[in-house]
């Protein structure tokens, strides 16, 4: 009994800890076959899914931060040359 | 006739998240930007078809990625020793993460499907719309939802243990989660 009330409280700080996360609103990763009556009444999330909702902001940061790391490299001289070139041309 | 200039410049504005997609195709820097510049070259011959006012971006996107898995894709032994050389092609690294950690996402990341790998970088990268991502993948929106999906399972999976450090108070309870959420 006690241990149940402790998870609840655990997961409320989760919650709260977790409002303003991935704007790419990480799908929990529930298994398809989950039947929701077959959970235990004391524990609303499944403890996976917590951690991964935590985990997901980190990977959609850091896909993020990596992705980003190249677009702000900007249009490379060659590239930008080309397209000026090609849109110069006489369309066939 | 010359090309509409604001048409160019949509184009051109495209070129860097081109590259950023052409790069996590490739794995190669020098590969990706023959990519870019074969899909520049197919794109200024076929504008014609495209829609002025329909989505630059997705259009461009989806021209790269049919020449990647039409061409670039045979030479797939190339492909995953490319892989491995990911971060030496980045000039620099993101500055939010540090370096090891960016190393372990990077390997993580290389691990995934290929089909996965690419819908996860459209969808949570390059911002595409789902509906977009399916139509630049040509496949269904549920089939790039599930690809996303088991993306981000896979690499929370391939993440969460090492992850448990910086997570503060309560890292034991975590670390056994994160052991018990692995399948």
């Amino acid at each position: 009994m006690g241990s149940a009330m402790g998870e609840r409280g655990k997961d409320d700080v989760m919650k709260h800890r977790n409002t303003n996360l991935d704007p790419l609103e990480p799908v929990a990763d529930k298994p398809e076959n989950e039947n929701p009556m077959a959970r235990p009444a004391a524990t609303p999330h499944k403890p996976e899914a917590r951690l991964g909702r935590e985990v997901q902001a980190r990977i959609g940061q850091q896909l993020r931060a990596m992705y980003n790391d190249v677009v702000n490299q900007g249009v490379p001289q060659h590239l930008s040359d080309l397209v000026r070139r090609l849109s110069d041309q006489d369309e066939q | 006739m010359k090309l509409d200039p604001a048409i160019r410049d949509q184009v051109l504005a495209t070129v860097p998240s081109l590259r950023a997609f052409a790069i996590s195709l490739c794995g190669n820097i020098d590969r990706a930007d023959d990519l870019v510049q074969e899909t520049l070259l197919r794109a200024l011959a076929h504008i014609d078809s495209f829609e002025p006012g329909t989505n630059m971006p997705a259009w461009l996107f989806t021209i790269l990625r049919n020449l990647f898995r039409s061409e670039y894709r045979k030479r797939r032994r190339e492909v995953e020793d490319a892989d491995g050389r990911y971060a030496e092609t980045l000039k620099s690294h993101p500055e939010q993460t540090g370096r090891v950690e960016f190393e372990e996402f990077r390997a993580a990341l290389a691990k995934l499907p290929s089909d996965q790998r690419e819908a996860l970088i459209l969808v949570g990268a390059s911002g595409f719309s789902y509906d977009d991502a399916a139509a630049i993948c040509g496949c269904a929106v549920g089939t790039i939802k599930s690809r996303v999906n088991r993306a981000r399972t896979r690499l929370a999976d391939l993440l969460a243990i090492d992850s448990v450090d910086d997570f503060g108070p309560d890292r034991a309870t975590r670390a056994v989660l994160a052991g018990g959420g692995r399948n």
